[in-house]
């Protein structure tokens, strides 16, 4: 691979792993516990998010050379509103039912934390591309954060899967898993298996370098 | 707002001065271009809300119209097409006109005339909603009026724990309430001539009696309330109009 691209990489893998925005930097936690009951749910909302973060963190690096500084966060809060806009009527217009289960938390994609952060943090000192490849990353390791908790928590809390019934009809769902306390235990879960893997990541490297 | 070069550092009273304004004045962007930047975002995005809103208008509206069938359909299983109605406060029924989020007249309450396939009226449709355990519980009941009862029920919406009090659309102990819960009116057809009442579970003892799902009272209690409201403020109306409805104009 040829150093820029490599680059490229580097800037879309940060957000999917070394910076993930659920695991690593434990961002917008409040869409991440609330709309995780399903895996469905938990998609949707992801793509949701994704969406928005892409779109924009390419307007405001399309925009970053006219926007005095002082003005800065109210632009970006009026681009991330549209974005968001754009994706509730999107959202009625595919499924109400999907609409009515995510309820207040499409509206309060404009709030998340990660959005704003990427566009004052990376879009607004970088060139449309950058920025939006940079968002990309973020957005799906959102989007995987969103499913992990998601996929999870519906397998426990009922049995089943996007839906479709996995253990029979004699299973008897953990309840408390789809319910609001779920949703610390299973991040909690994850949490814990994420900071074991770096643990021993890093263990390794220490191990390595005195070897050597 | 354009900041003064140099902040006045005389101050009076209790305040301390400002800190910080050792460091140079930082540069100040004149009040026009902030607007002028401002503006012409807002103006961008204004365009892209409008896109998005006219491009998804059909679908939603559309996409609302499949869910109300859907509702209707499922509480009274022979009908194949809706008409939607207005119960007029001072009596009377229209049909409505403008679907959707068209405001209807204060005091008027919606409901839904059922057709089968050959235009007969099959039955009544109408929503009610009370205050669940989590959140108002919104649901859809169809009504016979040759039996003078309530024939089935669906939720249209509801935060009701998953689990419990969500067992009010599956539980089939519970759904039995509603093949036929009377809901006769008075003779004076003022009222209802028993209030539709959601009793302890096992205590059901006669045909406006909801027999409550144990340990999902309240949400039960919900759905009887639910039905009632909407009943006394629908049948009266109604009633004396069905004839107006027989058959699909």
């Amino acid at each position: 691979m040829n150093p820029a691209t490599t680059k490229t990489w580097d800037e879309f893998m940060e957000g999917v792993w070394r910076q993930n925005p659920v695991f690593v930097m434990v961002l917008g936690m409040c869409p991440t516990l609330a709309v995780t009951v399903s895996a469905v749910n938990a998609l949707s909302m992801g793509l949701a998010t994704l969406f928005v973060l892409v779109c924009s963190c390419g307007l405001v690096s399309m925009m970053r050379k006219i926007v005095p500084k002082e003005v800065r966060i109210a632009i970006y809060i009026v681009i991330i509103a549209t974005f968001v806009t754009v994706v509730d009527y999107a959202i009625q217009a595919i499924s109400l039912a999907l609409y009515d289960a995510l309820g207040a938390f499409i509206q309060l994609i404009v709030v998340n934390c990660i959005i704003l952060g990427r566009a004052e943090a990376h879009a607004a000192k970088n060139p449309p591309l950058p920025a939006m490849v940079n968002a990309t990353g973020m957005g799906i390791g959102f989007v995987i954060g969103l499913f992990a908790l998601g996929a999870v928590r519906e397998i426990l809390g009922a049995g089943s899967l996007f839906g479709v019934s996995l253990f029979g009809p004699d299973f008897q769902p953990w309840v408390i898993m789809v319910l609001p306390p779920g949703g610390f235990f299973v991040l909690g879960g994850w949490l814990l298996l994420f900071s074991w893997i770096e643990r021993r990541k890093q263990r390794r490297l220490t191990e390595a370098t005195q070897n050597a | 707002m354009t900041k003064p070069a140099n902040p006045p550092v005389v101050v009076s009273g209790c305040h301390p001065a400002p800190a910080g304004s050792a460091s140079p004045p930082p540069q100040v962007t004149p009040t026009t271009a902030m607007i002028r930047t401002m503006g012409l975002v807002s103006a961008i995005c204004g365009l892209i809300i409008v896109g998005a809103y006219q491009s998804t208008y059909d679908a939603v509206a559309a996409n609302k119209r499949i869910a109300t069938e859907r509702a209707v359909f499922k509480v009274i299983p022979a009908a194949k097409s809706i008409v939607e109605y207005l119960a007029l406060p001072a009596g009377g029924i229209e049909p409505r006109v403008g679907a959707g989020d068209t405001p209807i007249a204060p005091g008027a309450v919606k409901f839904f005339a059922a057709y089968d396939e050959r235009g007969q009226l099959a039955g009544i449709a109408a929503e009610g909603a009370a205050k669940g355990y989590a959140d108002t519980v919104r649901i859809m009941f169809g009504y016979s009026p040759s039996c003078q009862c309530v024939v089935g029920i669906g939720v249209v919406a509801m935060r009701e724990t998953p689990g419990i009090g969500d067992k009010i659309i599956t539980d089939k102990d519970f759904l039995a309430n509603f093949k036929a819960l009377d809901a006769k009116l008075s003779a004076d057809l003022a009222t209802l001539a028993n209030e539709v009442k959601t009793v302890k579970h096992g205590t059901k003892a006669n045909p406006w009696q909801i027999d409550a799902i144990a340990g999902a009272t309240i949400t039960s209690r919900a759905v009887g309330k639910a039905i009632n409201d909407s009943a006394q403020a629908l049948l009266p109306r109604l009633v004396p109009n069905l004839d107006k409805l027989a058959s699909k104009s």
